[in-house]
């Protein structure tokens, strides 16, 4: 082996640069795959197509309970006295300040729709339990009122709203 | 589960009197012609408005008898297939009735969505079996199901020439294969004469006939177009992603022979020292 | 692996770290400072093709198994779901599926490298051994991840390679109804497959461990069969065989890349795309290709237990290669006659293999008899009567001058 020209050199280390960069760009693309199939698969994606609720047989006071994209969804038809109980609250207090105006849709103040789920770790609150007549998370105690907002307990925010629109009066499409 | 195992294997000792003349003669079966796709080879593509006719030619013959229940309505609307619009997949899903329960956990028939997959049109294999003399085999992977001895040398070149349409060339032949049997063959009762079918003898009537399925692109409505339409429609059923997946490997190809160019020069500087 | 490491590392939590367990020392005595000889061709990169196909089958599996489910009545349809669903799916178990082919070409041809130049001659027997041992392990991974599926070939292949132990005396039969876990293959058999799917390409990694230990400690053999003397006939194995491993690993890659991408079933049978089904066997059964010159041994005899013993046998035989060739040169570059018979033996697997996918009637048989003689005799008669007899050429003094003289 003979001494090596610079020129040479500079030569040889673009090549090895270029190379390594190459490779690296390869096993960067090959993470996608490996990384992407763990995400939702197309038949999951589309079984959290919208459903539609009909509201007609969900008597007054009644909380039901259905399934979208896998979560419980609490439909409450609150009852004249609920929906009094969530207006009167001084929203400064509260928690996560949000009016029951902003929990509801205008035009239909005795639903609820709400999905089921505590903010705190994820439990399925029990219905019309605890002190607000809302919902008692029975695993860390978070309490929520009738607007599904937090009021007391671990829970750092009010029940999530999922996208939903009333279709006719009574019957709305969730998602 | 046992029952139903029973029900089939009866079904099938049913139907072995034509598997067994099957075997006698499949050695005097002509091989399927080869036929040009437009999906064929590395840069291959599906036609759209074939996919189309194919599915129209499914949903109005195939269907009464074959289930393709792994594909779902939604598929129709994927990229590299038929092309629908999620509006049409959507009208579409909604014609068919779809069992499921409701509320109260009663059977009920609702329409279909895009999530669901195309309702069988029997309830089970046995039914299948039952109605037809031998279960009509599902559509979902039959294009990759179905195949001929390509036989010495061939098969070495088709690594090459990436022939792999032995599916839809064997399906476009058995439908167009049916003809008058010769003198001195005797067809079994509920068999009908395919010339390409292994033993020629074959369960399934002839389905396609002349003008029997409308087009409005303007197709010609021939026994040959339609057979292969339909056999271009199975394709794409056993392999939804074929065309994602020619092009990604095209794009794979270009950089391993980048990489590997690279590799080989710098393997050479490295060498240089040594040699 | 092999001697101590003059590894020192610059960083101060290194040298720390490496006081404390030197892995770093390990890694670069194992795979930069390591010796390795200068003649090597690229037939000795298949090492490190297969180290990368391993590494691509368990990712790939691993990736597989989270959608992959185990039932009778939901295997098919969630590999369908990979296909047709989950994201990259269809290039994943392509990846997988042709992966295991790839990897089979590259053992094979990595074994015939072995054979053609020595490698299994002392001192490298326990070496040689723990390939054979990987091999097995290759055959029964490969074997249980084809029922996976749940198509008729996995069904029939099930039912078929797991009846080679009814042919046991005695015992035969409920050691089948053992393995089966009922009175025929089914969802026990299906379920535990799988269990040993996923664990055995792990106990694969722990043998590759002992067989690249055995290596370095024996050193590699090369082309010339003869034992580097001096530091002229060895070059670091970083950079000169990582590059040179490199780049072929990625030639391979086009090749795995080509049958992924353009013809991803043409390994495979087209029966595996129909549903298993109990009540019907496939006109032709066939076991993936890379089991196919075992499978005319076991036709070509017409006794069943002889015949399980001979396609056993016919694995087994090569674990006592290293004695079974009485020759004290090892390279075939300097042994003529027992060059013209590796080619012979060569193309007897190849027609072996050829003769596995026919069916098992008429001439086929004949044939196949006569290959089968020849395969057993190749060892038993063939390699030990050449070590005597045959009148081999002078081995060059050294690797460098074997290397300069063709130069």
């Amino acid at each position: 082996m003979t001494t090596v020209p610079s020129a040479e050199h500079s030569r040889r280390d673009f090549l090895y640069i270029a190379t390594g960069s190459v490779a690296a760009v390869g096993a960067a693309a090959t993470l996608v795959p490996l990384i992407t199939q763990m995400n939702p698969d197309a038949s999951t994606i589309a079984a959290g197509a919208p459903i539609e609720v009909d509201l007609a047989p969900i008597a007054d006071g009644q909380i039901i309970k259905v399934f979208w994209r896998s979560k419980p969804i609490f439909i409450f038809h609150r009852t004249q006295k609920e929906i009094d109980e969530a207006k009167s609250v001084d929203v400064a207090t509260l928690p996560d300040p949000e009016s029951d105006a902003q929990r509801t849709k205008p035009g239909h103040e005795p639903w609820l729709v709400v999905i089921g789920i505590c903010t705190h770790l994820g439990c399925i609150p029990i219905a019309h339990e605890g002190e607000y007549h809302g919902w008692f998370c029975p695993c860390h105690g978070s309490q929520y009122d009738t607007a599904g907002r937090i009021r007391k307990g671990p829970a750092p925010k009010n029940l999530v709203l999922p996208p939903y629109q009333f279709v006719s009066d009574t019957r709305i499409r969730i998602g | 589960m046992t029952m139903h195992r029973t029900l089939i294997a009866l079904a099938l000792a049913a139907s072995l009197g034509v598997a067994g003349a099957a075997q006698a003669q499949e050695h005097d079966t002509p091989k399927p012609p080869a036929q040009k796709w437009s999906f064929s080879g590395p840069f291959g593509n599906f036609d759209q408005a074939q996919l189309q006719r194919g599915f129209k030619i499914y949903k109005e013959v195939c269907s009464s008898c074959h289930s393709m229940s792994l594909v779902s309505f939604r598929n129709l609307a994927e990229p590299g297939g038929p092309g629908f619009s999620e509006a049409q997949v959507e009208a579409l899903a909604a014609e068919y009735k779809i069992a499921d329960l409701d509320d109260k956990g009663q059977p009920i028939e609702r329409p279909g969505r895009p999530a669901d997959t195309f309702p069988a049109p029997f309830p089970n294999a046995a039914a299948a079996a039952a109605a037809n003399g031998v279960a009509p085999p599902d559509f979902s992977t039959l294009a990759k199901a179905r195949t001929y001895e390509r036989g010495f040398p061939w098969f070495v070149f088709d690594i090459f020439s990436q022939y792999q349409e032995q599916g839809p060339d064997y399906i476009h032949a058995i439908l167009t294969g049916y003809e008058e049997a010769p003198k001195g063959f005797t067809v079994p009762s509920g068999g009908h004469y395919n010339k390409y079918f292994p033993g020629h003898v074959i369960a399934m009537p002839a389905p396609l006939t002349d003008g029997q399925v409308t087009f409005d692109d303007g197709a010609p409505q021939t026994l040959e177009q339609y057979s292969h339409d339909v056999a271009a429609f199975m394709v794409w059923a056993s392999e939804p992603h074929m065309v994602q997946r020619k092009r990604v490997g095209f794009q794979v190809m270009i950089f391993l022979i980048v990489l590997t160019g690279l590799l080989y020069f710098t393997k050479k500087k490295v060498w240089s020292a040594v040699h | 692996m092999s001697g101590h490491s003059t590894y020192q590392p610059q960083n101060a939590f290194l040298q720390w770290f490496e006081k404390r367990l030197p892995i770093g020392g390990l890694i670069h005595s194992s795979f930069v400072a390591y010796p390795t000889p200068r003649n090597l061709n690229y037939w000795w990169t298949f090492g490190g093709i297969l180290s990368f196909m391993l590494g691509v089958q368990i990712i790939t599996g691993i990736v597989l198994a989270m959608h992959y489910t185990p039932h009778v009545d939901l295997a098919f349809k969630s590999v369908e779901g990979i296909m047709r669903d989950v994201n990259y799916g269809w290039l994943l178990r392509y990846l997988h599926s042709n992966g295991a082919s790839m990897f089979f070409i590259a053992v094979y041809i990595h074994i015939f490298r072995g054979m053609y130049y020595g490698s299994y001659k002392e001192p490298r027997e326990v070496l040689w051994i723990l390939g054979v041992i990987i091999y097995l392990l290759m055959m029964a991974t490969g074997f249980l991840g084809y029922t996976l599926p749940w198509g008729q070939m996995s069904f029939w292949g099930a039912t078929v390679i797991t009846n080679f132990f009814s042919a046991i005396p005695g015992v035969g039969e409920a050691i089948v109804t053992w393995l089966w876990g009922g009175y025929a293959v089914g969802n026990p058999t299906l379920n535990r497959f799988y269990s040993l799917h996923y664990l055995l390409p792990f106990v694969i990694a722990g043998v590759v461990v002992l067989h690249v230990w055995a290596l370095h400690v024996a050193g590699q053999n090369n082309p010339a069969g003869i034992e580097p003397k001096s530091d002229k006939d060895t070059v670091p194995f970083t950079p000169y065989a990582t590059v040179k491993d490199g780049f072929f690993i990625a030639v391979f890659c086009i090749m795995f890349a080509w049958f992924v991408f353009y013809t991803p079933n043409f390994l495979g049978h087209a029966d595996n795309y129909v549903p298993a089904n109990p009540a019907v066997t496939p006109q032709h059964i066939v076991p993936e290709w890379y089991y196919l010159p075992f499978y005319a041994i076991l036709r070509a005899i017409p006794n069943k237990l002889l015949g399980v013993c001979a396609l056993f046998g016919s694995i087994l035989i090569l674990a006592f290669l290293p004695w079974l060739d009485t020759s004290k040169v090892r390279s075939a570059r300097y042994r003529p006659l027992f060059r013209q018979f590796f080619w012979l033996f060569f193309a007897v697997c190849i027609g072996l293999g050829y003769l596995g996918a026919m069916p098992a009637e008429g001439v086929y048989v004949t044939i196949a008899r006569v290959l089968t003689f020849y395969y057993f005799a190749h060892f038993i008669i063939v390699l030990p009567l050449l070590g005597i007899f045959e009148k081999t050429k002078p081995l060059p003094n050294s690797i460098s001058e074997s290397v300069l003289s063709k130069a």
